[in-house]
């Protein structure tokens, strides 16, 4: 457990954005050559620093979309209309220019292929990108351990990853739920509506399993779904929470 | 307190990061209001105000309070009792 109780002395370094994927029209993926990068575990996220010409600082944290045996390093981020970094990240960003940042940062929401299953993995909006780091590390590292990843999201216009997990839904012991709060589109083999107890009940492996789940996204989403797993038999223990706020900016 | 405003301990581990050598989002701390035991990862953090707030998920009372500016940090422990932190060998 070295790896995930003591870390090396966070600092700074510079990565150059060596390609830049449209996801949906409000969320891009940045993919990043950072030469001092020392690897990470899948979850984990990296604090970005933008400064302007007259040295304004300004910091935020991205989770980190790709797995670690991918072998290279991809942030997915949201533009957030009032945010300070992010429309800069998703608008403006090409490559060839250069990011900087340090990490990775945060041990608790992690998972490591020998930690094993059955996972599940719920998320909102763009909560979803540490679990795509962890679904895809599922898949890369060849774990046998299943896993269902239960997605919200407002319409299906806003899926990130879209194309993706349809292909990961492919792979034995990966199963792909998609729900949507905002629209109920003609045609949808998805669920429809917030993430509540009742539907919990149906996509989430039964209490007995001791499965291990991992919930990212606004806070009400997280506390919906922590207290219906909890109200469902799960142990608090076995369920990790990572909100995020508008300071996700 | 706005819902949206709050997000969580996980928030802390980069300047966590920068005041410590061990993971501290994993270490364990006692409320001295509830008692409850968790990971830092899961206290309910306020990072609104000049500094970060962390409040017990179980009570709200203060955790404690990581200031940082003028070239140096304060750390306030209010209800933070105790942490259990890994050790490394």
């Amino acid at each position: 457990m070295a790896r995930a109780a003591l870390q090396r002395r966070l600092s700074w370094q510079l990565a150059e954005v060596v390609e830049s994927i449209d996801e949906t029209p409000r969320v891009r993926s940045i993919v990043l050559s950072a030469p001092d990068w020392q690897g990470h575990r899948a979850g984990q996220h990296v604090d970005v620093r933008l400064t302007a010409e007259d040295g304004y600082q300004a910091q935020r944290s991205y989770s980190i979309a790709s797995a670690p045996d991918d072998h290279k390093l991809v942030l997915t981020v949201e533009r957030l209309d009032d945010g300070e970094v992010s429309p800069y990240l998703v608008d403006e960003l090409r490559p060839g220019d250069k990011l900087e940042l340090r990490g990775p940062i945060g041990g608790y929401f992690a998972w490591d292929a020998d930690t094993g299953g059955p996972l599940l993995l719920v998320g909102g909006g763009s909560g979803i990108v540490p679990l795509m780091s962890i679904l895809r590390q599922r898949i890369a590292s060849g774990s046998a351990a299943a896993v269902r990843l239960l997605a919200s999201w407002r319409t299906s216009g806003d899926i990130i990853y879209a194309t993706e997990l349809e292909r990961c839904a492919a792979v034995d012991g990966v199963e792909i739920v998609h729900t949507l709060t905002r629209e109920s589109p003609a045609g949808w083999g998805g669920r429809i509506g917030r993430i509540d107890q009742a539907m919990l009940a149906d996509v989430a492996w039964p209490a007995q399993t001791r499965g291990l789940s991992f919930v990212c996204g606004p806070t009400g989403l997280v506390e919906a779904v922590a207290a219906g797993l909890v109200g469902l038999g799960h142990e608090p223990g076995q369920i990790k929470t990572e909100r995020f706020g508008p300071t996700g900016g | 307190m706005d819902a949206e405003l709050v997000v969580d301990g996980n928030a802390l581990a980069g300047v966590f990061g920068e005041l410590f050598q061990h993971e501290m989002t994993i270490a364990r701390g006692t409320c001295g209001g509830c008692g409850l035991v968790g990971p830092l990862a899961e206290a309910r953090v306020y990072a609104e105000a000049p500094g970060a707030v962390a409040r017990c998920p179980g009570c709200s009372s203060v955790l404690f309070t990581i200031v940082k500016g003028g070239g140096r940090y304060w750390l306030g422990f209010d209800q933070l009792r105790c942490l259990e932190i890994q050790a490394v060998d």
